[in-house]
């Protein structure tokens, strides 16, 4: 049983892989206080942009996933420009980020429709990788995935432990109080924001030339709204948001793995689980108030014009 | 970095002048795209906003594409004028499509003339009941409507696919995910001969006039702004909160889903997997450009069909991607909602 | 020996806003150990200027001396670099951040919190000022709070401290044991400047003052030497006005009474009501004392139905409310007058008319759901003439008017609704001395006509200038009202910090911690 178990695990891993990148930059743009509903349009952008860049270099993940960075990050300073500089309403900047980004990705890549790229094979880690199950689902991973462990470390110690990490609670709990006592509140933001795109872009990429390497349009198909439910379903905490994110891994990877687990329901059904998951996810956590308002940057969505 | 400081009184003639620039804005990033995909921008624009508004069967277009657009903002402006963003509007639309669908379906061949007005009622029903869901949602489990709704776009998605894929799929339509055609009892009637627009127009009226008379005069439309722009000022002055979200979602959702019967009765003439390209996101901007306002929409709501129009025509006419739509649409929100920051601010002086 | 070079000195600082000038030519000198007021009402300029010596405001002209040298203060981070040290009015403290992660934001130094929180502890007790640097700061009093606030200062070693409006959220004994820190700073060679429009504060306080009015410098002087009229002349141009409160004849009947009114906090951060009870009479003003955090925000709440409770647990005139939203209860007569005027008291973007509306809308003022928006616009004009708003007519939005002004519209609107109990938060918060005299007499006036009125308040004067009876909130608990006669300052602000005794908690068995 754990033996037919395991290639679902690990193809839920592989599946959390975006989730995690996405999410991790969406909860650093929000503990600034900056919502940015735009996760999906920067995912496609750097969806295109890597698969471009991969497709026209030659050289694959390794040159997709910086362009799917920088382009993921550039994206999201078009957002900063109006959320942020224009204190224009965040929730709207991100959806026309998200419109902008779907016919972007779509108009670039009608170029590449039907291309495909090589992938990634996966490494296993010397000594890990022999650890019966655990080695197996985490240990032979292709290098993203590894690189989606090293980003989770660093975004959770960061934000617990170092000055950083204060500052940029301190800024998404009372921008007015950090701009009093002297932080270029505004700087700040658009650094997380950045950080953000940079992070949906990898994302992006990722899908593009990893995990099916062939561009097909809005390949993201709602991802990066996911990404976002599950910042507030974490409540903001980088390890609940990875914990959330292979929950969402294993039921992405569920509509694959149906048939050979004996489930017999409409594939229509299995493809919208992780949707209507998310709907679940949102009410359990939503519902414990005082849960998500100890949790909730206090500024979150609010523009700052001091 | 901080442009911006915030003026005494909001202005009103930014309030009003604010879409007129984010469209001259638009028009300007768009004659760059042109210009860095090495087309002529004159020729180009020719093409995409003048070209389908020379011959009457365009503006009939126009007019087919406007109707939806303009009913599902009337509806979505309620609620944005009280914050409560429905994004969801395409689900409701599907599932109001689905629901006035399934009535056309079930009385397929019946020559009664009520089957239209029953698919009418059942597809507002259906997308109330997909706007009412995302409201029990925020009401008891204080969920965010944003995502609610998102989600169940995709979920109302995955309906259709199943509906058209399985039990209503037409079992002569070679397998493809569509359902029979509608019979003519089952279709809005032609209006004007050799055009597409149909009765569904009085439809869209109707809403405007209503939504016109609503915002204008209602009691309740006031609250909604109050909740809104200060949810404190609500409570205090005893305005339910609660109403608020079941009247914003419910509404909006049930003219989205009077849209999606207007799609399958109209033009569309079945169920299949492109109902909509996209009204209920597009609605969102012509909700804002429009200013909220019920005629503001309408103006809006043609200016967004003829970006529909003019992205079909770059696409036969400049072998352009009809994705090109999507990048004008989300320009055009962006540069709005930056021009709208002026409306309550300006630019700051320089310190001397 | 020279005299020691001034600490610091301004020269002309002019700072101009687009619709006001805040600082017009203004100069000061501070030596090094002066405790040095600034006076003057709110609007006159005080905070501005401090802003420009903390760097987070630029002047528009002058110059700045430090110690002699002539010197510019780009941001606040250089202005501490040079040992200016400030505690805001509204504190710049991160609520969800324990005390040391707060004070470990502000100090240029590498990230060592261990290290960090054994000074704190140790200069915290050295001046008095005792603080747990774990405890997170939205479990703190408002008191403890300020202490985070002069600490982070005094670790910075400050040659000057700045204290914007320090004791508004103090009781009186706590204004004491700031001053006695304070004078201790002063005799280690710290410079302070002390800005209040507390008149006995400053002269039992600090050795020199400034005063300005409308931006200018209106006078210098030394508060010893002067007497809390010579004072208010300078500060506001004219004798400082006076409330009359005449004696109410009418009839003596209970109109608000709460019994045994407990309430859980929403708000993770809030404070829980327990067991509350109060009478307000007819024709009578019932004041409320107590420090902003101590249940203020729950109590107004649940009085006005935001929040609602159990349905015995408050009456008015007789009749069982507690279960009864905002809406229904103001159907029967209730008004409310809130702290926060912009965002609930009115609404910041909406013209004044149809902020009337808000409240008023049972005048009439609709039918089958449409509303008249010009019967709304008749009555913002009346409310505009009769309570002496200045605005520019009922079209101008709420937000472009003075906080003064605002409060004079949402008091009028409220009175006009012909309510027979007022509840008003905070009456005169940020409100010039004009328009705070005028606001009383009016609470009064209406008292007399037969309308009870509870006023919460944290200005002791106030209270005690118009109410009949005065009772505090402190930790969620009320103490027994007492006639203002049989009270002072004194007991009142023993009971702030949470100290009822017997007599007046007469449900309570033992003491409240203190």
């Amino acid at each position: 049983m754990i033996d037919s178990l395991i290639p679902v695990l690990a193809g839920a891993i592989a599946a959390a892989t975006p989730l995690i990148f996405a999410g991790l930059g969406e909860l650093v743009a929000e503990r600034t206080g900056v919502i940015n509903l735009g996760v999906e349009g920067m995912m496609l952008t750097g969806a295109i942009a890597g698969f471009a860049l991969a497709a026209e270099t030659g050289y694959g993940a390794a040159a997709g996933l910086p362009a799917g960075a920088l382009a993921g990050a550039a994206t999201a300073m078009i957002f900063a420009f109006f959320a942020l500089s224009l204190a224009a309403n965040q929730a709207a900047c991100g959806l026309a980020l998200t419109i902008f980004g779907i016919g972007l990705s779509a108009f670039i890549g009608q170029h590449y429709v039907s291309y495909s790229l090589p992938g990634l094979q996966p490494i296993a880690i010397p000594l890990l990788a022999d650890i019966p199950v655990i080695g197996p689902v985490l240990f032979k991973q292709d290098a993203v995935v590894y690189l989606s462990f090293i980003t989770f470390a660093v975004v959770a110690w960061t934000l617990a432990k170092t000055r950083l990490g204060l500052l940029l609670k301190a800024v998404g709990e009372s921008p007015d109080a950090a701009h009093a006592i002297g932080y270029p509140v505004l700087g700040i933001r658009y650094g997380a924001v950045a950080f953000g795109g940079a992070m949906a872009g990898i994302a992006g990429a990722y899908l593009s030339t990893v995990y099916t390497p062939l561009w097909v349009q809005n390949m993201s198909a709602g991802r990066g709204w996911i990404a976002v439910a599950l910042v507030v379903f974490a409540t903001w905490k980088p390890t609940r948001l990875l914990l959330g994110a292979y929950l969402f891994g294993a039921v992405t990877i569920l509509q694959f793995h149906a048939q050979g687990l004996g489930i017999d329901v409409p594939v229509q059904f299995l493809a919208a689980l992780p949707y209507a998951a998310t709907i679940v996810v949102l009410v359990v956590i939503s519902r414990d108030r005082k849960l998500l308002q100890l949790n909730l940057p206090a500024s979150l969505g609010k523009p700052f014009l001091p | 970095m901080h442009l911006l400081e915030p003026r005494a009184q909001p202005s009103q003639l930014m309030r009003w002048t604010a879409p007129l620039i984010a469209i001259v804005a638009t028009l300007l990033a768009g004659s760059f795209l042109f210009w860095a995909l090495d087309k002529s921008p004159i020729a180009s624009f020719q093409v995409f906003f003048i070209e389908p508004l020379t011959t009457s069967y365009g503006w009939s277009e126009l007019l087919i594409k406007a109707c939806p657009l303009i009913l599902i903002a009337q509806g979505l402006a309620i609620g944005f004028k009280a914050r409560i963003y429905n994004i969801g509007a395409e689900g409701q639309l599907i599932i109001g499509a689905l629901f006035g669908g399934g009535v056309a379906i079930y009385f397929d061949g019946s020559d009664s003339a009520w089957v239209i007005p029953a698919m009418v009622v059942a597809g507002a029903l259906g997308g109330a009941l997909w706007g009412a869901l995302p409201a029990l949602l925020k009401t008891r489990f204080n969920a965010e409507e944003t995502l609610t709704t998102l989600m169940l776009t995709y979920v109302a998605t995955f309906i259709l696919s199943y509906m058209v894929n399985g039990p209503w799929r037409d079992p002569e339509g070679m397998n493809f995910p569509q359902s029979i055609m509608f019979g003519d009892n089952a279709l809005f009637g032609i209006l004007l001969e050799g055009s597409r627009v149909n009765t569904s127009v009085f439809i869209t009226l109707f809403a405007v006039l209503a939504f016109w008379l609503f915002n204008a005069r209602s009691f309740l439309s006031y609250q909604l702004e109050v909740g809104g722009q200060a949810p404190a000022a609500s409570r205090y002055a005893g305005f339910s909160a609660k109403q608020t979200v079941w009247f914003s979602l419910v509404i909006s959702g049930l003219t989205a889903g009077l849209a999606g019967v207007g799609e399958v009765a109209g033009p569309v003439g079945q169920l299949n997997l492109n109902i909509s390209p996209g009204y209920g996101f597009a609605a969102i901007i012509v909700a804002y450009l429009g200013r909220l306002h019920a005629l503001g929409i309408v103006l809006a709501g043609c200016l967004m069909a003829l970006i529909y129009l003019g992205g079909e025509a770059a696409q036969v006419s400049l072998q352009m991607p009809a994705a090109i739509t999507g990048i004008f649409q989300g320009m055009l929100l962006f540069f709005l909602l930056g021009a709208d920051a002026f409306i309550d601010n300006r630019l700051r002086k320089p310190i001397r | 020996m020279p005299p020691p070079d001034p600490r610091l000195q301004l020269l002309h600082i002019t700072k101009r806003y687009p619709s006001v000038v805040a600082n017009s030519d203004v100069s000061l000198t501070v030596m090094p150990g002066e405790i040095h007021a600034i006076l003057g009402e709110n609007g006159a300029g005080k905070s501005t200027l401090m802003k420009i010596i903390y760097g987070a405001v630029k002047a528009d002209d002058g110059e700045m001396m430090w110690d002699g040298r002539q010197v510019a203060v780009a941001n606040p981070a250089q202005a501490r670099k040079l040992g200016i040290g400030m505690v805001f009015q509204h504190f710049s403290l991160f609520e969800t951040l324990s005390v040391v992660e707060n004070i470990a934001l502000v100090l240029d130094e590498p990230f060592d919190l261990p290290a960090l929180a054994a000074r704190v502890k140790e200069v915290s007790e050295r001046y008095g000022l005792p603080l747990d640097p774990y405890r997170s700061v939205h479990s703190l009093s408002v008191g403890e709070r300020q202490r985070v606030e002069i600490v982070r200062c005094l670790l910075q070693d400050p040659k000057l401290l700045i204290l914007d409006e320090p004791t508004s959220v103090l009781t009186p004994q706590a204004v004491q044991k700031l001053f006695e820190t304070l004078r201790r700073l002063a005799s280690e060679g710290v410079s302070i400047l002390y800005i209040s429009h507390k008149l006995h504060e400053i002269k039992s306080l600090c050795d020199s003052a400034t005063i300005m009015r409308g931006g200018k410098v209106t006078g210098t002087a030394i508060p010893r030497d002067e007497t809390p009229a010579s004072l208010a002349r300078m500060m506001i141009g004219r004798e400082l006005p006076v409330c009359e409160a005449p004696l109410y004849t009418g009839e003596n009947r209970p109109i608000l009474e709460v019994d045994r009114l407990s309430l859980v906090s929403d708000d993770p951060f809030g404070t829980t009501l327990e067991n509350i009870s109060l009478t307000v009479n007819a024709g009578e003003i019932l004041g409320i004392a107590g420090i902003s955090g101590n249940g203020q925000a729950e109590l107004l709440a649940a009085l006005s139905g935001e929040c609602t409770g159990e349905r015995e647990s408050i009456w008015l005139a007789g009749e069982a409310i507690g279960h009864l939203d905002a809406g229904q209860r103001r159907a029967k007569g209730l008004v409310f007058v809130p702290e926060e005027r912009l965002g609930r008291g009115a609404v910041p973007a909406l013209s004044l008319s149809r902020n009337a509306l808000l409240t008023a809308h049972r005048q009439g003022m609709k039918q089958w759901g449409l509303v008249s928006y010009r019967k709304a616009k008749e009555f913002a004009e009346q409310c505009i003439a009769r309570f002496d708003v200045r605005c520019g007519g009922p079209e101008a939005a709420a937000r472009s008017l003075s906080g003064g002004n605002l409060q004079k519209f949402i008091v009028g609107r409220e009175i006009m609704l012909a309510p027979k109990l007022m509840i008003v938060a905070q009456p005169t918060w940020g409100v010039d001395v004009g328009a705070a005299a005028f606001l009383r007499q009016t609470l009064l006036d209406l008292s007399r006509t037969g309308v009870a009125i509870l006023v919460i308040s944290e200005e002791l004067e106030e209270l005690f200038e118009i109410s009949d009876r005065i009772a505090v909130l402190a930790a969620g608990k009320l103490s027994a009202a007492q006639s203002k006669a049989a009270t002072n300052a004194e007991s009142v602000g023993l009971q702030m910090s949470g100290l009822f005794n017997e007599t007046a908690q007469p449900t309570e068995s033992g003491h409240a911690p203190a």
